[in-house]
């Protein structure tokens, strides 16, 4: 069975007419795929790798490059909260932010809570220093943001 | 100079409802400009952008107009035209708020800047970080593909261009010019040596120009209102110098740090730091006073209270001792923070964001962390201090180990945090205190 999805592979061929190299629709590739199962298997390394005509070192080559993307050992929990450490954020209390929620979910930057629920990231420069500090939950910015307010917005009542 | 009777350029149509969508763009006369373009010879549109003397908003400050000139001539088969979205340098987030709120204007520009430069294919790399800006990318160019504005024989003029939008995944060093031509191609982002130049050899070999986001957004305006009016604004070339290339038109200004209202601010090149933080920031927050204010970006390194007055043009920053203006972020440090703690913060961010490829930036970053993190634990020595000026001045293109600038951005707040606050380095080394403790950050 494939391990690519339907849509996956449609998303794929869409892109492979945009860029005279297959290798350049890596990263689109490698993007559809996290978005969809949370993590690229090796098992969907080797499928990108066969319709992009790459080998399948290449396509990790490229993955491990960017600390963006998670192996199957290590996947994402359903959201991904990214906290911002840079310095606009760091003088507003971004460290103490990411602290905070470590305390509260018991995890370390990195971790996902044991209920799979949310991924916690410590992220470098965001561009949203006029709202420090900020978070990131999946692709989405949110400015001027307390422990509280990230607690509401990905974990609701749990 | 007063800047009271400035009207924003760039900011005009921000806040306006439904600012982002085509018909309220033309509506305020958007891709007038582009007709008009289209209706000049390619080389007609360069002489215009060159002789505004429009010089690249992403930091390096190179003139548009004389790098499209690099192009070859007689060119058979395809150039780009790349766009720098990737927008990561700390405290900058122009490019948000341009693309959310009038991303037609900064795609006219790019319609018009690849008629230009022959492109037919322009790729516009967006840092992933913009979700939102993607979404509204992604809907304003639909609209135009609708309208005519891109695809086939563009307002029946017989030109063709198609504008891709690529999603970067969370990495510093896609801001460099030739890191983004690699990572477009779907490799990791290691800049390339050069030359040869992305005009000549640039994404898939082929000749390449890379633009930033806010560079695009000034082309229009220089099209309707001509190269006069764009250099009625800003800093005049010193005569006296025959390197210099001037500082005109608008500039987007991002503050943020210990400011009362820190945001995004336009005004004519040059205003002094001193000006932007207590006219249009609202002063130094608690009523406390600044002790440190980086101009443009955390990679131009520091100025000192007494360094204020300094116009924030492309050559003012360089006078007192930082790289240049960069990206014009200003983040403003109050006299209540340890310039240690800043300096390791900075240290620790280009640590995590060495592409690792060449030798001096990858240790250099990573020991200048490492020393810095002995010295807050309480471990440091005196010679640290020299120990960390000498890695800031072995490592960069400048002293010329390593292949791209990003280490040039990891010496300079070194070189600038130690030479203008050396007195608080040894106190805090003599004294053996700690910073707080903050065990997650060497977590990643």
């Amino acid at each position: 069975m494939s391990e690519l999805s339907t849509n996956a592979k449609k998303v794929i061929e869409e892109h492979l007419g945009r860029y005279p190299s297959k290798q350049a629709v890596t990263l689109p590739a490698l993007h559809v795929v996290q978005q969809e199962t949370g993590c690229v298997s090796r098992k969907a390394i080797s499928e990108i790798a066969d319709i992009l005509e790459l080998s399948p070192a290449q396509i990790n080559d490229t993955l491990s490059f960017y600390g963006f993307f998670r192996t199957e050992e290590d996947p994402l929990g359903k959201k991904r909260v990214w906290i911002c450490r840079s310095l606009p954020c760091m003088l507003r209390g971004g460290e103490e932010l990411l602290a905070e929620l470590c305390q509260r979910w018991g995890i370390q930057p990195g971790q996902t809570t044991a209920d799979g629920e949310v991924t916690l990231e410590l992220a470098e420069c965001l561009g949203a220093c006029d709202g420090a500090p900020c978070m990131l939950v999946d692709d989405e910015l949110t400015l001027r943001v307390t422990a509280d307010d990230v607690e509401k917005q990905v974990r609701g009542n749990k | 100079m007063s800047n009271d009777n400035f009207q924003p350029v760039l900011l005009a149509r921000q806040n306006k409802p439904n600012s982002h969508t085509l018909a309220s763009y033309q509506a305020d006369g958007g891709y007038q400009a582009l007709a008009k373009a289209l209706k000049m010879a390619n080389t007609e549109v360069i002489d215009v952008v060159k002789a505004s003397g429009l010089r690249g908003r992403g930091g390096a400050g190179f003139p548009t107009g004389l790098k499209w000139t690099f192009l070859p001539k007689d060119v058979k088969g395809p150039i780009y035209l790349c766009i720098n979205g990737d927008e990561s340098e700390p405290g900058t987030f122009n490019n948000r708020v341009l693309i959310e709120q009038d991303p037609h204007q900064v795609l006219e520009g790019i319609v018009i800047s690849s008629f230009a430069t022959r492109t037919t294919t322009a790729y516009f790399y967006l840092r992933y970080e913009y979700g939102r800006c993607y979404r509204v990318l992604k809907d304003a160019i639909d609209e135009m593909y609708d309208n005519n504005l891109l695809g086939k024989n563009i307002l029946g003029s017989g030109y063709d261009l198609d504008i891709h939008l690529h999603r970067g995944a969370c990495a510093y060093i896609c801001g460099e010019e030739t890191g983004l031509i690699e990572s477009l191609e779907g490799k990791r982002a290691w800049p390339r040596i050069k030359p040869p130049f992305p005009a000549i050899e640039g994404a898939f070999r082929k000749p390449t120009v890379v633009n930033n986001v806010e560079t695009m957004a000034c082309i229009p305006h220089i099209i309707n209102h001509g190269p006069e009016w764009f250099m009625s604004m800003g800093i005049p070339k010193d005569p006296n110098n025959p390197r210099d290339a001037g500082s005109y038109g608008p500039k987007l200004y991002c503050i943020s740090g210990h400011v009362n209202k820190p945001g995004l601010v336009e005004l004519p090149m040059g205003i002094s730091a001193r000006d932007l933080i207590e006219k249009h920031a609202g002063g130094v927050w608690k009523g406390r006073k600044a002790k440190a204010v980086v101009p443009g970006g955390i990679s131009m390194g520091f100025m000192s209270e007494s360094e204020l007055d300094t116009p924030l043009d492309f050559a003012g920053p360089g006078r007192v001792g930082c790289l240049g203006l960069g990206t014009a972020a200003v983040i403003v440090i109050d006299d209540h923070t340890s310039m240690v703690d800043v300096l390791y913060n900075a240290c620790r961010f280009f640590a995590h964001e060495s592409c690792g490829q060449c030798t001096p930036c990858r240790e250099g970053t990573a020991w200048s962390t490492k020393i810095l993190e002995r010295i807050r634990d309480g471990r440091g020595k005196l010679s640290d201090i020299d120990l960390l000026l000498e890695i800031s001045s072995s490592i960069g293109t400048i002293p010329g180990t390593t292949i791209c600038g990003l280490a040039d951005g990891a010496a300079w707040p070194m070189k600038t945090a130690i030479n203008k606050f050396r007195g608080e380095f040894e106190e805090y080394i003599k004294s053996g205190r700690k910073s707080e403790s903050r065990s997650l950050a060497g977590a990643h």
